[in-house]
């Protein structure tokens, strides 16, 4: 991936409104991974006696996150939308600490972009949470106009 | 055959939605995403009013497919819960007053979450409602739809599994 690819990928991504609003800052992009982190903010909380952050805010977290990781693969032309997700939720985060997501695309084909992504917090060696996801390819626009053209 | 005189209206209604306050508004995240829950009798829709932190995709417009994740996962926490519950609410095992004064019974925990897209989510309201499939002893499996303009065109579906409470006074 050029340095410009990861650039642009970068930039969409940190214009996303409701990333933005999650405050998630890209720590790595690149070659089909990326890295994302989102610091702890009271706001999130799910468990108000414990402070645990929501689920719902770390599947925010895992989804930008694999459509980051899609969007800067070499072999994907344009953008990219989730079409399924599944989180395995490990243990709660530990409050008060950053929780970092990292996505990996193993995997691409002409259409389907599959991921794999785990959430950490300051204790790296226990998992919050890991998800696995298929993202759709979006063909370029002048890879849609070849295929039209050929009649596929 | 004596026959018991029913509740008065406002005290059911009094007693439900009081419940259903604190399991919904004692949740920050809830309150921050704007996750709102209608009330028919036990059936709950929850309602999600469009608003620009919402937007994934500026350029479409659409909901970020975290919004869709995050709306499906409380909609099906909070049924579940609510369902759950139900029985002790209504018989007074638990009272209503004492959880929105934050005495919280202990919640089924999230195990899995998966959810599938089916359409992108447009710039407008959204409304889910979840449907508890089994509810055992140690977990639960529910399943969740969303949809917009209509009903018969959900643009998101999930199921989850969540692991139950121990009773540990049993």
């Amino acid at each position: 991936m050029t340095a410009d690819k990861a650039r642009i990928a970068k930039q969409f991504i940190e214009t996303i409104p409701h990333s933005r609003a999650l405050g998630m800052r890209i720590t790595e992009i690149g070659d089909g991974v990326a890295a994302i982190e989102m610091p702890y903010d009271d706001r999130f909380i799910g468990d108000p006696e414990t402070g645990v952050i929501h689920g719902g805010a770390v599947s925010a977290l895992m989804d930008t996150c694999g459509g980051a990781a899609v969007m800067s693969h070499p072999r994907a032309p344009a953008g990219t939308a989730t079409i399924n997700l599944r989180i395995d939720y490990m243990r709660p985060a530990t409050p008060g600490q950053t929780i970092r997501a990292r996505a990996e695309c193993y995997h691409i084909t002409r259409s389907v972009a599959f991921i794999r992504a785990t959430a950490l917090d300051d204790d790296s060696d226990r998992p919050v949470a890991t998800a696995t996801g298929a993202f759709t390819v979006e063909p370029s626009r002048s890879d849609a106009a070849k295929t039209r053209k050929e009649g596929n | 055959m004596a026959r018991q005189t029913p509740e008065p209206v406002q005290v059911v209604k009094q007693r439900r939605d009081a419940a259903l306050s604190a399991l919904v508004h004692g949740v920050p995240y809830i309150a921050w995403l704007g996750v709102q829950f209608d009330r028919r009798g036990d059936e709950l829709t929850a309602v999600l009013p469009f608003h620009e932190e919402l937007i994934g995709n500026p350029f479409l417009p659409a909901i970020h497919g975290g919004v869709t994740s995050a709306f499906l996962e409380v909609t099906a926490m909070i049924t579940l819960n609510w369902t759950w519950l139900w029985s002790d609410i209504e018989s007074g095992a638990l009272d209503a007053e004492s959880m929105v004064q934050g005495q919280m019974p202990r919640l089924p925990k999230t195990i899995d979450f998966t959810v599938d897209y089916l359409r992108s989510g447009l710039p407008r309201d959204a409304y889910a409602r979840a449907f508890v499939t089994r509810s055992g002893r140690r977990y639960a499996s529910v399943r969740a739809e969303a949809w917009q303009d209509n009903r018969d065109k959900p643009f998101a579906q999930a199921t989850a599994h969540f692991l139950m409470p121990r009773n540990d006074t049993a």
